[in-house]
C-alpha cells in the first residue's frame, strides 16, 4: 500500500513535466491514462484506509479515511477532466498551438499533482506548502487564455487567494505554538502527533489558531465574505480548469480546515468549531442563494452554486452528528463528480454557442442531444434531486441536522437550498430547453445564434457519462466499501475528547 | 535548553517594532522603487532576528534559513520587482482611495486591534518573547490596510510580502523549532508565489499598459 502513495505522488509529476516536451497528441492520451491509472489507485487504498487507522510511506506521506475521500474525488475528475479536454481544446494551427497545447498540458498534470499531494502528506506545514502550491498553479492555468478577463480574474485569484493563504499559515504558525507546550520547542506537525497532544494544548491558542484557519483556507474554499474570487477566476478559466477549480480545488481546501477542526474538538470539545463553521457556512449559503436567482453568464452561475454547495459543508459539519459527517463526506464526492458534469456540459455549450450568455442561448438540447441533456442532469443533480449522490448526501446532512437541538438551522438550511434550486435550474433549463427561436425577458427578439446540430465531441459527451454514473452509482446505491470509508472517516472527525 | 536571557527577548521585540514601522513606511512611500527598498529593508530586518535567535538559542538550522531568508526576501524579490518597474516605466505609486494621514490613521487603529487582540491571548512562556507575536499580528494587519487602499498591482504584491514577513516574525519568536526542511519549503513557496505575481504583473501590464487595478473592474456580478 505505502508504494501505491508513492506513485501517487510521483507519477504525475513525471507526467506533467513529460508534457512540456511531448507532442499534444501524446500528453493528450497520457492526461488521461494518467488521471484513470491515479483513480484506480486510489479505489486500491479504499479498504485499506477503511479498514486501518492509517497507510503510511515514510514520515512525510500518510493517509487515513479521511484523506482518501478527498484523494478519490480529486482522481476522479483528474481522469474524467482529461478526456474533457481531449475534446474541448482546439489548438490553433503551427507554433502558437503547440505552445499552448504544451503549457496547458504540463499544468494540469502539475495542477492535479499539487490537489493530489495535498491529501497525502503528512502534517499540517506540508499541507500548507501543497495548498499554496495548487494556488500558483492554478492562477497560471486561469490566465492562460490571455484574454482582458482572465488576466483580471487571475491578479484577483492570486492576490486574494495568497492573502488567505497568508492567514493559514499564521494559523500553522499558531498551531505549531500550541504544540510547543505540549512537545517542547522542537518537534514536527505531523497528524497523528497533533492529534495525540491537542487534549493539553492551551484552548485560547488553538481557538484563534482555528478561526484563523477557517478564514485563510476558507478563502480558497469559497466562503463568505473571502469567496469573492471564486466567480471570476471559475467563468475566465478555460472549462476544464473550471471543473477542476469547482469540483477538486474547493474540496481540498475544505479538507485543510477539516483537519485543523479534528485538532480543534480535541482540545475545545466541539461546541466552539462547530459554531464557527456554522456562520461562515450559513453566510455563504445566503449569498450565493441570492446571487444565483440573478445570473445571467452559465459559468459564473457554477460558480455561485459552488459557493452554495461550500456553504453545505461547512454547515453539515457545523451539525457535527455523525450522520451529517458522513453526508458531508460523500457530498464531496457527489459535487466533485456533478460539478464536473455540469462544468464539462458548459463548455460544449460555449463552444457551441460562442456565448456564456444564457439570454443568447436558446435551444441547447436541440443543438446538443447528449451534453445538453446531460448538462440538464447535472444541474437538477446539483439541485438536489433524486436519484444521485447530492441528493442522498444532502438527505444525510438534514437528517443529521434534525437531531441537533438546534434544528431550525436545518430547516433554514432546507429553505435556502430551495432557493438556489429556483436560481439554478430556471435559467439553465430554459436555455436548454426551450425552442430556438426565442424572445429575451423584456420581448425583444435577439439576433441568437443557431449553430447547426451535433455534439462538439465525443471525448467530452464520454466524460459526461462518466459523471452522470457516478452520481447515479453515489445516489443509487453506493459501494459497501465507501460506505464503510465514510463511516471510519466520520467517526475519526467526530471525536471529542 | 538554557534559559533564554532577557536580552534577547528586548532584541526580538525590538526588531518586530521595526518591521512595523516598515509597514507604516510604506503606506506613506509615494514612489513605487522607494516601497521596494523599504521591503528589502524590511525584510533584512527579519534576517537578523533569525541570526540573532540562532546565535541566542543555539538553534544551527536557523542560519541556514537566515542565508536562504536574506538571498531570496533581501536581494532576489526586490531585484525582480525593481527589473519589472524598470520595464514598466511608472514610478509613482497609483491613487490611493485615501490621503496618507487616513491611512496611517486606520493602519494605527487596525494594529492596535491586533496588538490587543493577540496580547489579550495571555499566551505565556518562558523562553519565548510574546509581546512579538502580538507585533506580528499588527504587521499582518497593517500589510492588508496597504493592501486594500494601494491600487496598483506593485504596492499589492509588496504588501503580500510584507505580510509573509509579518508572519516570519512570528513564526521566529514562537515556533523557533520549526524543522529545517519545513521553513525552506515555505520560502521556495514564497519564491514560487513572487514568479507568478511577477509574471501576472507582467501579462497585466502588457495588456493594459499600466500597472494600476483601475482597469480592473471588468468582472462583477
Amino acid at each position: 500500500m505505502a508504494i501505491t502513495l508513492v506513485i501517487l505522488v510521483v507519477f504525475p509529476f513525471l507526467v506533467a513535466a513529460a508534457s512540456l516536451a511531448l507532442p499534444i497528441a501524446i500528453s493528450r492520451y497520457l492526461t488521461i491514462f494518467t488521471g484513470m491509472t491515479t483513480f484506480a489507485l486510489s479505489l486500491s487504498l479504499v479498504p485499506a484506509a477503511a479498514d486501518h487507522a492509517q497507510v503510511a510511506a515514510g514520515s512525510l506521506l500518510r493517509v487515513d479515511a479521511l484523506s482518501v475521500v478527498f484523494v478519490v474525488a480529486t482522481t476522479f475528475l483528474y481522469g474524467a477532466t482529461g478526456m474533457f479536454a481531449a475534446g474541448y481544446l482546439r489548438l490553433a494551427e503551427g507554433a502558437p498551438g503547440r505552445r499552448y497545447g504544451r503549457r496547458f498540458y504540463a499544468g494540469i498534470n502539475l495542477f492535479c499533482w499539487s490537489m493530489l499531494i495535498a491529501p497525502i502528506v503528512n502534517g499540517l506545514a506540508l499541507l500548507w506548502v501543497a495548498i499554496e502550491v495548487t494556488t500558483v498553479i492554478s492562477a497560471l492555468l486561469v490566465a492562460i487564455d490571455d484574454t482582458d478577463g482572465a488576466t483580471e480574474a487571475s491578479w484577483k485569484y492570486v492576490l486574494i487567494a495568497s492573502l488567505g493563504l497568508g492567514i493559514a499559515l499564521f494559523a500553522t504558525i499558531i498551531m505549531y505554538y500550541a504544540g510547543t507546550t505540549v512537545f517542547g520547542a522542537a518537534y514536527n506537525l505531523s497528524f497523528t502527533k497533533l492529534l495525540a497532544g491537542a487534549r493539553h494544548f492551551p484552548p485560547d491558542v488553538v481557538r484563534l489558531s482555528f478561526v484563523l484557519a477557517v478564514l485563510g483556507f476558507g478563502t480558497k474554499m469559497g466562503l463568505f465574505p473571502v469567496h469573492t474570487w471564486l466567480p471570476d477566476a471559475h467563468s475566465e478559466a478555460p472549462t476544464p480548469i473550471s471543473a477542476l477549480l469547482s469540483g477538486a480545488l474547493l474540496a481540498v481546501s475544505f479538507y485543510a480546515i477539516l483537519r485543523y477542526y479534528q485538532i480543534a474538538v480535541r482540545s475545545l470539545g466541539s461546541n466552539f468549531p462547530r459554531n464557527v463553521l456554522l456562520i461562515f457556512g450559513l453566510a455563504s449559503l445566503l449569498i450565493a442563494a441570492l446571487y444565483l436567482l440573478s445570473q445571467h453568464d452559465l459559468k459564473r452561475l457554477l460558480a455561485y452554486s459552488s459557493v452554495e454547495h461550500m456553504g453545505i459543508l461547512a454547515i453539515g459539519m457545523s451539525f457535527g452528528a455523525p450522520i451529517a459527517i458522513v453526508g458531508v463526506l460523500l457530498h464531496v464526492l457527489a459535487h466533485a463528480a456533478a460539478k464536473g458534469t455540469a462544468f464539462f456540459g458548459a463548455g460544449s455549450v460555449v463552444r457551441k454557442f460562442g456565448t456564456k450568455d444564457m439570454r443568447r442561448i436558446r435551444g441547447g438540447i436541440e443543438a446538443l442531444p447528449w451534453s445538453g441533456s446531460m448538462l440538464v442532469v447535472a444541474v437538477l443533480a446539483l439541485s438536489g434531486m433524486p436519484p444521485f449522490g447530492i441528493f442522498r448526501s444532502e438527505f444525510l446532512i438534514v437528517e443529521g441536522g434534525m437531531s441537533d437541538p438546534r434544528e431550525e438551522i436545518a430547516a433554514l438550511m432546507v429553505v435556502l437550498i430551495t432557493l438556489a434550486f429556483f436560481g439554478l435550474s430556471w435559467y439553465t433549463t430554459r436555455t436548454m430547453l426551450s425552442p430556438k427561436q426565442g424572445s429575451s425577458d423584456d420581448g425583444q427578439t435577439l439576433a441568437l445564434p443557431t449553430p447547426a446540430k451535433g455534439e462538439v465531441s465525443n471525448w467530452i459527451v464520454a466524460a459526461m457519462v462518466a459523471g452522470a454514473l457516478a452520481l447515479v452509482i453515489l445516489g443509487v446505491h453506493p459501494p459497501a466499501q465507501l460506505g464503510h470509508l465514510l463511516s471510519r472517516a466520520s467517526a475519526e472527525l467526530a471525536v471529542v475528547r | 535548553m538554557a534559559p533564554a536571557p532577557s536580552t534577547y527577548a528586548g532584541v526580538a521585540d525590538v526588531a518586530a517594532v521595526l518591521v512595523l514601522l516598515t509597514e507604516f513606511a510604506m503606506l506613506r512611500a509615494p514612489l513605487l522603487r522607494s516601497q521596494v527598498r523599504l521591503y528589502a529593508f524590511q525584510s533584512l530586518v527579519v534576517t537578523g532576528l533569525a541570526v540573532d535567535i540562532a546565535v541566542v538559542r543555539h538553534v544551527g538550522d536557523l542560519y541556514a534559513l537566515a542565508i536562504v531568508s536574506f538571498v531570496l526576501k533581501v536581494v532576489l524579490v526586490p531585484g525582480l520587482v525593481l527589473r519589472l518597474l524598470g520595464d514598466a516605466d511608472m514610478d509613482l505609486a497609483g491613487s490611493s482611495v485615501l490621503g496618507v494621514a487616513s491611512m496611517i490613521l486606520i493602519a494605527l487603529a487596525v494594529s492596535a486591534f491586533g496588538f490587543f487582540a493577540v496580547g489579550s491571548l495571555q499566551v505565556h512562556s518562558a523562553a519565548l518573547p510574546t509581546t512579538a507575536l502580538a507585533i506580528a499580528a499588527a504587521v499582518i494587519l497593517v500589510a492588508f490596510v496597504l493592501i486594500i487602499l494601494r491600487a496598483d498591482v506593485v504596492s499589492q504584491a509588496i504588501g503580500f510580502f510584507s505580510l509573509e514577513n509579518g508572519v516570519s516574525v512570528a513564526s521566529l519568536v514562537v515556533a523557533a523549532g520549526l524543522p529545517l526542511v519545513v521553513e525552506v519549503a515555505f520560502l521556495f513557496d514564497l519564491l514560487v508565489a513572487v514568479v507568478v505575481f511577477g509574471v501576472i504583473m507582467r501579462v497585466h501590464h502588457d495588456r493594459a499598459n499600466t500597472l494600476s487595478t483601475e482597469k480592473l473592474d471588468r468582472l462583477k456580478g
